[in-house]
């Protein structure tokens, strides 16, 4: 637990993230044609995906984080699962928003079944907006990772099992109403969408970092305000609380 | 130590069945939980049957409101599932036991298993006669396969989800919240498998990629359930 | 360089952006608060440490300067 310094590589990863989504932006409005189909809407395309993909990426990367916390018992891999699937959570409400304006923009409703990308994530926000809840309901801290990493497991199995199920109800009948062009997209496009698509993997691995930072900044804090005070005023309480302790 | 004073470990399925024995047991005393799913499996029909003006349901409408029904059904079922263990000391018992931690989990989920095909061999026929619209249950072998299939997806989920929620605060809570997300893709797989077979015109052939589905669901959560059971029991 | 529609459709795209930019910002606001917090309680902790530092020392040039009776006295009082 002592070994990690989580803030190391923090700061070239933030720059990174700023080179990459800011470049990808500006490419996407500057450089990549617009569709065929769907004309400028289509742009939003360059900003739903890659938040959808990296949230299902994070969601996938909190379970294996649980599976190493059960094997291993180190508390440390139990904050990381809990971080990645706490930021996956925010990425997956911008995914659900912003496909719900693109398929306002396209279609001219709020929402559409047909979309299983946006389907699919509905069913995986419901399932874990239930993450903190309950690891808040589970007062001994012990017991409150070990539940937390089997959900993460669970859950991150559930992702993609889920997306499959989607895929397959809704393919028969409607075509896919988001997509681009179907596979045939032109080099500067798919250009665009990979760099955008790194800009937003590298802006999750920095916010990860940086809350990591933060929460070990905290723990340290609290443990040595228990140092310091341990002597006349005694015991500090711990308030009950969802977050991981170290 | 001699080999006569070394205590033997008990063969698994022999607790599997002691375990589910007691169960069953407990369950045909009390009669808690089945009556209790029916029960609820025939108010719903009725409600549905007020909520959407229909005489009579088919095709997807028909499949729909069944397989949600039976969802929320087992959430019954799993909110007791660990109750008598929790709050009997039955987890204490079991864990001092010389035994393989999983046969818990492999009783509870063939308990679960059993009061779900209890409850579809009186429900169905039930929403056969209160709501549906092809006369009889055509397709009957085809249902009943998905039923199964179906039935051993919520099974595994449930028991799951059911030992998760026991240890909480919010356990009555926590069971639908968690489980119902987690079973979408069942109800899935099974209303588009069984919808093509009540059309009014007359049945179509089932897509067999609709038990292929689920056959993937069970066997993926069969195997995850199985090896991540023994984490949620207590030190 | 393509021409910008500002007409129907522009508008939701920018939403969308927008709709990024916020979440991110969002979550930036929260972490200042949390560092505004760490940095107060960093502050307290200090002063904590300060005002333990200051009482050993006094104890200290107390214990050397007086008598037995004289520190027994001031151990009895606090």
């Amino acid at each position: 637990m002592r070994d990690a310094n989580f803030s190391r590589g923090l700061v070239p990863l933030s720059i990174g993230s700023v080179v990459l989504l800011v470049g990808g932006f500006a490419m996407v409005f500057l450089y990549a044609p617009n569709d065929a189909d769907q004309g400028f809407v289509q742009k939003i395309f360059y900003l739903h995906v890659p938040l959808a993909i990296v949230a299902l990426c994070g969601f996938v990367a909190g379970g294996i984080y649980g599976i190493r916390f059960l094997r291993s018992g180190d508390r440390v891999h139990d904050l990381r699962s809990y971080v990645a699937i706490h930021i996956s959570l925010i990425l997956a409400v911008g995914a659900l928003v912003t496909g719900s304006i693109w398929a306002k923009a396209s279609w001219g409703q709020w929402w559409v079944w047909e979309e299983p990308t946006l389907v699919s994530f509905l069913i995986v926000f419901l399932l874990y907006a239930c993450y903190q809840p309950l690891r808040f309901s589970i007062e001994d801290p012990e017991r409150q990772a070990r539940y937390a990493a089997v959900f993460a497991v669970v859950g991150g199995v559930f992702v993609p099992l889920n997306f499959i199920a989607v895929r397959a109800a809704e393919s028969l009948i409607h075509p896919r109403v988001l997509s681009t062009t179907g596979g045939s997209m032109p080099g500067s496009m798919r250009l665009t969408f990979l760099i955008a698509l790194a800009g937003m993997a590298v802006l999750f691995v920095t916010l990860n970092k940086y809350e990591l930072t933060s929460k070990r900044a905290s723990f340290q804090l609290r443990a040595l305000r228990r140092r310091l005070a341990g002597d006349d005023d005694g015991w500090v309480p711990v308030r009950r609380s969802a977050a991981p302790q170290l | 130590m001699s080999a006569a004073t070394e205590p033997r470990a008990v063969p698994t399925r022999v607790v599997v069945a002691a375990l589910i024995r007691k169960d069953l047991r407990l369950e045909l005393r009390t009669r808690e939980s089945v009556p209790a799913m029916l029960l609820f499996s025939v108010s719903t029909f009725v409600l549905f049957h007020f909520g959407l003006d229909a005489r009579s349901l088919e095709g997807d409408l028909a499949a729909g409101v069944l397989w949600v029904t039976l969802l929320f059904a087992s959430v019954l079922a799993i909110n007791r599932l660990f109750v008598a263990e929790r709050e009997e000391g039955g987890f204490d018992g079991f864990l001092l036991a010389p035994v393989d931690r999983t046969a818990l989990f492999l009783a509870k989920a063939t308990v679960l298993f059993s009061f779900l095909v209890v409850l579809e061999l009186a429900a169905v026929p039930a929403f056969a006669v209160l709501l549906l619209a092809p006369p009889g249950l055509p397709g009957l072998l085809e249902l009943c396969a998905l039923l199964l299939l179906a039935d051993v997806g919520i099974a595994v989920v449930g028991t799951l989800v059911g030992a998760l929620a026991v240890q909480t605060r919010a356990r009555d809570l926590i069971v639908p919240l968690l489980a119902l997300p987690l079973m979408i893709p069942v109800v899935i797989a099974a209303a588009r498998g069984t919808a093509p077979l009540w059309l009014e015109a007359g049945a179509e052939p089932m897509p067999g990629r609709w038990p292929a589905i689920l056959g993937l669901y069970d066997l993926v959560f069969g195997l995850l359930a199985y090896a991540v059971f023994d984490y949620l029991l207590d030190e | 360089m393509p021409a910008l529609p500002l007409g129907d459709a522009g508008p939701y795209v920018v939403a969308a952006y927008l709709v990024f930019l916020a979440l991110v910002l969002v979550y930036v606001a929260i972490m200042a608060a949390k560092l505004g917090r760490v940095e107060r309680e960093i502050g307290e902790l200090a002063e904590l440490a300060e005002r333990r530092a200051e009482e050993r020392r006094l104890d200290g040039s107390a214990a050397a300067g007086a008598a037995s009776p004289a520190s027994a006295e001031a151990g009895a009082s606090r």
